[in-house]
């Protein structure tokens, strides 16, 4: 439904809809924290940010079929031969086993998580607000430079 | 308290889904059917107090609205750091709050940045 | 979880359901009421004693109007609009805790409809959906006095969720839990959170009248610049959800400041009723009493609540634009990250020093 529908808002909306399925997935395999924080990160906040750049940019009706046959062919192999790729990584891989005896249904839970992201990952974790800083300077620097041209 | 969770402990939120979807959609449903509908060339015209329509009304807007958004994604997954952080507060004492000030820290000098280079500036 | 449960708990979701419409409706009366009281006029008093059946009226009068969708607009997802609004209203109330729990054949349940370990979480998530029934639908009406209204909307929703997510974060640290029920369980009595984290609830209070559209920072329906922002277009129930949306949400909204700040459905003294009542009634039905009272308790908590969203609302004129931007960002942010970092030196020094000197 994302791929094939004719208007990028609907696309959108349909992802937002695809977002909310893997958040279930989440909660059936009982790792919460994460469900809700895929709702509010990818639904909340990227699709947002997605339909804010859809609905106010310059989106003319009759630019949608002017795509080449060429691109599409050219799309049609890169999606093939990703999937292939992707398939032949899935045969190799071997789902790791669990013991149930041993296995703790509460792994997932936010207690955890955080012993362990701010514990053994704490490099990891530093680095990553470096970069946001990163990110933030860029998201500046490209949108400054537009500034000036349009507002209202 | 309660320490042991279940995804089965969800299900009354799908209870809650079904019931707020069924309302909507039944009143939606009612409310198309109960009342008059007569349509004419002018009154399906976007509201505009009476005067007429001049080009579609899906223009661009300024970059700031967007930088905003940006800005939120950015600060939104911030947050998002923080939760397990303050919940293990306690356990992780003195050393966590060291970590989490040095994550802010970094934060705060982008935030410093952002309002130096006047994208927040809304007044001009 | 088995059968008996989720009855119980399928009937509290059904009460709590019909509760939220109710109020959802009644607010709108209270409001022209204290309209009214405030404006030194009488309000709505026609229809039924002291107007009491304004609201039924009024529901009426919107579902027999014209059912209206302009030419030029996109009609699915013109009607999507206020039915997402509507959604994630009615689907906030799915984790607060409304009382404690309710002994029922054995069985003890508590009075909530999910107890989730990240329902904090689960209300903040739900309230970042909320923008999209504005943005839908004022995208949707192709109308420019809608469109400003939406980004108007969006733009402020999201600024005021940094600051809210980053308030909520002081009282985590605190109570070192995600689930309201347990944030709400460590305030037993009248040890409630608002004497530990003042700022942090002045913080929360404005972002949860900002996120709710209300006055002072209800710029995205300003009727003198925008006529109606976003549902400018909108008519009959349509009109009706988005209204009813923002009443709902306003209530809800109450209700988490009340379990976050002000101890949900604790109250001081709630241990000697809970004790007379188990005296006076016996173990189960005293206790099941009991619970009811603090129920009753947090409703009024969560009114009063309401009737503060109404009493600002005919107090404060309304800010302008970058005002309204320059205080969520430039102000509410930093300052809620001071509260974190007063909350966490307060919790790492000041707290083990009173606990030893206590002793």
């Amino acid at each position: 439904m994302v791929v094939f529908s004719r208007s990028p808002i609907h696309s959108v909306l349909y992802a937002i809809m695809t977002f909310f399925c893997l958040s279930g997935h989440y909660f059936l395999l009982n790792a919460q924290f994460l469900a809700v924080v895929n709702i509010i990160v990818y639904a909340g906040a990227i699709m947002v940010l997605f339909l804010f750049v859809i609905m106010f940019l310059n989106m003319k009706e009759d630019q949608k079929d002017l795509m080449p046959n060429l691109t599409k062919i050219a799309a049609a192999i890169v999606a093939g031969t990703l999937f292939v790729i992707l398939f032949g990584a899935y045969r190799k891989s071997q789902v790791g086993m669990y013991d149930p005896r041993s296995y703790n249904s509460q792994t997932g839970m936010v207690e955890s998580l955080g012993q362990i992201l701010f514990r053994d990952y704490l490099l990891p974790f530093e680095l990553a607000s470096i970069l946001f800083l990163i990110a933030m300077v860029g998201a500046v620097m490209l949108g400054k430079r537009e500034l000036g041209e349009r507002h209202f | 308290m309660n320490t042991n969770y279940l995804p089965s402990g969800f299900l009354p939120i799908v209870v809650q889904f079904v019931l707020a979807l069924g309302f909507i959609v039944v009143t939606m449903i009612v409310t198309h059917n109960i009342g008059p509908s007569r349509k004419g060339k002018v009154k399906d015209d976007p509201f505009e107090c009476g005067i007429e329509v001049v080009g579609d009304a899906r223009t661009p807007i300024s970059v700031k609205y967007f930088l905003v958004a940006i800005l939120f994604v950015l600060f939104d997954v911030e947050v998002i750091f923080m939760y397990p952080w303050a919940v293990n507060f306690k356990k992780l004492g003195m050393f966590g709050f060291v970590e989490m000030v040095l994550f802010m820290s970094l934060l705060l000098a982008g935030f410093y940045y952002i309002i130096r280079k006047g994208v927040l500036k809304w007044e001009e | 979880m088995e059968l008996v449960p989720f009855i119980i708990k399928s009937i509290i979701i059904l009460v709590i359901f019909g509760l939220t419409l109710l109020i959802a409706m009644y607010s709108t009366y209270g409001e022209r009421k204290v309209a009214g009281f405030i404006q030194d006029r009488l309000g709505p008093d026609r229809a039924g004693p002291w107007g009491l059946l304004q609201p039924l009226a009024d529901a009426g009068k919107m579902f027999f109007k014209e059912d209206f969708i302009p030419a030029q607009a996109n009609k699915w997802l013109f009607i999507a609009g206020p039915c997402v609004a509507m959604l994630t209203a009615l689907m906030a109330s799915a984790v607060i805790p409304f009382g404690d729990t309710i002994i029922y054949d054995g069985v003890e349940v508590a009075v909530q409809a999910v107890e989730a370990n990240v329902g904090i979480l689960y209300i903040f998530g739900i309230v970042s959906l909320g923008v999209y029934g504005l943005m839908i639908g004022g995208w949707a009406s192709n109308n420019k006095f809608s469109l400003l209204g939406a980004i108007r909307a969006a733009s402020q929703n999201i600024s005021y969720e940094v600051a809210m997510g980053m308030s909520i974060v002081a009282i985590i640290m605190i109570s070192e839990s995600l689930s309201i029920g347990d944030i709400v369980a460590q305030q037993h009595g009248g040890n409630w959170n608002i004497w530990y984290q003042p700022l942090g609830f002045i913080i929360f209070l404005t972002c949860a009248f900002a996120e709710c559209n209300r006055t002072p920072f209800d710029l995205p329906e300003c009727e003198t610049e925008l006529v109606g922002g976003y549902h400018t277009e909108y008519s009959s129930m349509k009109l009706g959800f988005y209204l009813f949306a923002e009443y709902i949400n306003m209530f809800v909204s109450s209700a988490v400041i009340s379990a976050l700040y002000f101890g949900g459905y604790n109250y001081p003294g709630m241990d000697w009723v809970a004790g007379a009542l188990t005296d006076a009634f016996g173990t189960v039905a005293g206790h099941n009493v009991a619970t009811l009272i603090g129920t009753a308790v947090f409703f009024g908590k969560s009114l009063f609540g309401v009737f503060f969203y109404m009493w600002v609302r005919w107090t404060l004129p309304r800010f302008r634009y970058d005002q309204l931007m320059n205080l969520g960002w430039k102000a509410l942010i930093p300052l809620a990250m001071f509260n974190i970092v007063v909350t966490g030196l307060a919790v790492i020094f000041i707290e083990p020093a009173l606990t030893a000197m206590l002793k």
